[in-house]
């Protein structure tokens, strides 16, 4: 398996390959935009081919597949191919999934990679649960949003188990970067779905609290204002009862910096039938001093719009919209 | 996968399963199965395919929960279902498959900002949601979408350099003007961005000297970004661009004409 280039041997001097013959691709007579392959991506892919046409599964076949891997991870044939040998030889999966580890690690946005790592993973059962978590945590401590690690990692909880430490390393990643959204998005996972923690109902009350916690240090993050709204989804009549919930917008309006998400939670809060203290009122009044034209007999929701329009101006017709569709109500 | 112009058909390599691959001598996949499905409708051309065999490899493809493997060896993803359901569409085979199941699969991928993910749990990702919403706007499923959660989660990803990200806290990348816009006009919800600004973002991304789009100002030019450039500028009515149909990723006149010539 020498992929290294300086030691890289052609096939057609390769005395174990002698007996193939290779097969060079076929783009027909007049190629129309024939593509400048490198020599030894040539000849790889030649012998590719003919093993593949042959259907030989064995040893110098999966080394093959490795060599053409290595040249060009993203061509899903090779991958298919190389799953049908490792099965018709009877290949140690431990070893190949220390391989896929290998090239995973330097080609983490690749799907066929995690595809075939999955593939492993689902043969080797729950046994390999753990090592795939640390797996796709030494990812995360590289890119902590890659999609498709994550896409593993909730795969491997849902179908491996490793549920136990899940909420803890989302604490964690946050602890690094409050504003990493896939983090906040796996800790919703993981109270909506872990099967130790009893679910969103019972996790509700420590969650808020952890996410206004986030809020209070910094309040321009979107992340952990939609986490809120998402603790209760399908509840809006108990988002609106929560003290914390409408608190937490009153805190950061009246600093009167980073106003746009609590003045929309507020005005989702406002939509549901939240019924404001004059302490809200003074503290929406006190952000429209900027706002020219507003008349001191608007409802609290149209100020929110109209407070929205001017600091949000890339989105002032998402808030002119909101404003011309308030519910009665709170007109 | 051979290229656009009508004597480039030839090129376009399919498999005897009856799906297409990549390119000549690889394996056929759902992916590839659009794209060829896509540019022979482009070219009015449909009329070369199998459509039997086809639209019995994607109705293949499908899975008991309703969702799409890529190809026979399993993978999942929410691309997959937009990959079938847009070509069962365009090939009038939608009754192949059980459209009620898939929806309520690509339900089942719903987060709590209104948005969609790969896989149930998945983070949102504009992309995911295209797809998603795609494929509902296909089956004529909207009416579950959350549009104004949705439609302010799309308009939030407008980033003060008038482009748009993919999630919250990335980088705006013109590939986003496709998938974000196109998103919010099947939901009815594109006026709620800036679009001049988004325009400008995308003009920046010009090479003004040898052409194409590139992802982010002063970045390489590519084909792929260059088309959603385009894409994204036709989606807001820029002038001289035909529309595109949102849903479809088809000029609209090569969808009136799949969907309302006699045959």
């Amino acid at each position: 398996m020498s992929s290294d280039e300086d030691e890289w041997v052609p096939f057609s001097r390769r005395p174990e390959w002698s007996d193939v013959k290779p097969v060079p691709q076929d783009d027909g007579p007049h190629p129309v935009v024939p593509i400048a392959y490198r020599a030894d991506f040539r000849e790889t892919m030649d012998y590719f081919r003919a093993v593949y046409l042959s259907g030989e599964r064995s040893h110098r076949a999966l080394n093959l597949t490795a060599e053409a891997i290595s040249m060009n991870p993203g061509n899903y044939t090779v991958w298919y191919f190389r799953r049908l040998v490792l099965e018709a030889v009877d290949a140690d999966l431990n070893d190949e999934m220390e391989y896929i580890n290998c090239v995973a690690s330097k080609n983490s946005k690749n799907y066929q990679i995690w595809h075939h790592k999955r593939w492993l993973a689902e043969k080797l059962g729950p046994e390999v649960a753990q090592k795939e978590l640390e797996f796709t945590k030494r990812i995360f401590a590289i890119d902590a949003k890659n999609y498709h690690a994550w896409s593993h990692r909730q795969w491997v909880l849902d179908a491996l188990g490793g549920w136990q430490n899940e909420l803890d390393y989302c604490t964690e990643l946050l602890e690094d970067d409050i504003f990493n959204n896939s983090a906040w998005n796996q800790r919703y996972f993981v109270i909506t779905r872990s099967p130790l923690l009893g679910g969103l109902q019972s996790m509700r009350e420590s969650e808020v609290s952890y996410a206004v916690e986030a809020i209070l240090s910094n309040p321009e993050n979107e992340s952990p204002w939609r986490y809120l709204r998402g603790l209760y989804k399908g509840d809006p009549n108990l988002l609106i009862c929560n003290n914390q919930i409408s608190g937490v917008c009153l805190q950061v309006l009246k600093t009167k910096h980073n106003i746009i998400f609590p003045l929309s939670l507020l005005l989702e809060l406002l939509c549901h039938g939240f019924q404001p203290s004059t302490e809200f009122v003074s503290a929406v009044e006190a952000l429209r001093t900027s706002v020219p034209e507003s008349s001191s007999t608007s409802s609290l929701a149209n100020t929110i719009c109209s407070v929205l329009e001017i600091v949000d101006p890339i989105r002032s017709n998402y808030w002119s919209w909101r404003r011309s569709h308030l519910p009665s109500q709170v007109c | 996968m051979g290229y656009c112009k009508p004597y480039g058909i030839k090129f376009i390599s399919w498999t005897i399963v009856g799906g297409f691959a990549g390119t000549i001598g690889l394996d056929p996949h759902l992916l590839y199965t659009l794209s060829a499905v896509q540019i022979l409708a482009l070219l009015n051309r449909l009329d070369v395919l199998d459509i039997e065999m086809i639209s019995e490899y994607v109705a293949g493809l499908q899975n008991e929960d309703g969702s799409f493997s890529g190809d026979m060896w399993g993978e999942i993803d929410t691309r997959f279902s937009y990959c079938a359901i847009c070509c069962l569409s365009i090939l009038h085979c939608l009754d192949k498959i059980n459209v009620g199941k898939a929806v309520n699969y690509i339900l089942s991928c719903k987060n709590l900002d209104g948005g969609f993910g790969a896989t149930p749990g998945g983070e949102s990702h504009a992309g995911q949601i295209f797809c998603c919403v795609g494929t509902l706007s296909i089956t004529g499923s909207l009416h579950h979408v959350d549009r104004d959660l949705l439609g302010w989660w799309l308009c939030e990803r407008q980033c003060p350099d008038g482009g748009l990200n993919g999630r919250p806290e990335k980088l705006a990348d013109v590939c986003y003007s496709w998938w974000v816009l196109s998103s919010l006009i099947m939901i009815d919800r594109v006026h709620w961005i800036d679009k001049s600004k988004l325009t400008e973002y995308i003009l920046n991304c010009q090479d003004s000297e040898n052409g194409g789009i590139s992802d982010r100002p002063d970045n390489a030019v590519d084909v792929f970004h260059t088309y959603f450039g385009v894409a994204g500028l036709s989606l807001m009515e820029y002038p001289g661009l035909k529309p595109i149909d949102p849903a479809y990723a088809l000029p609209v006149d090569v969808v009136n004409r799949i969907f309302f010539s006699k045959f």
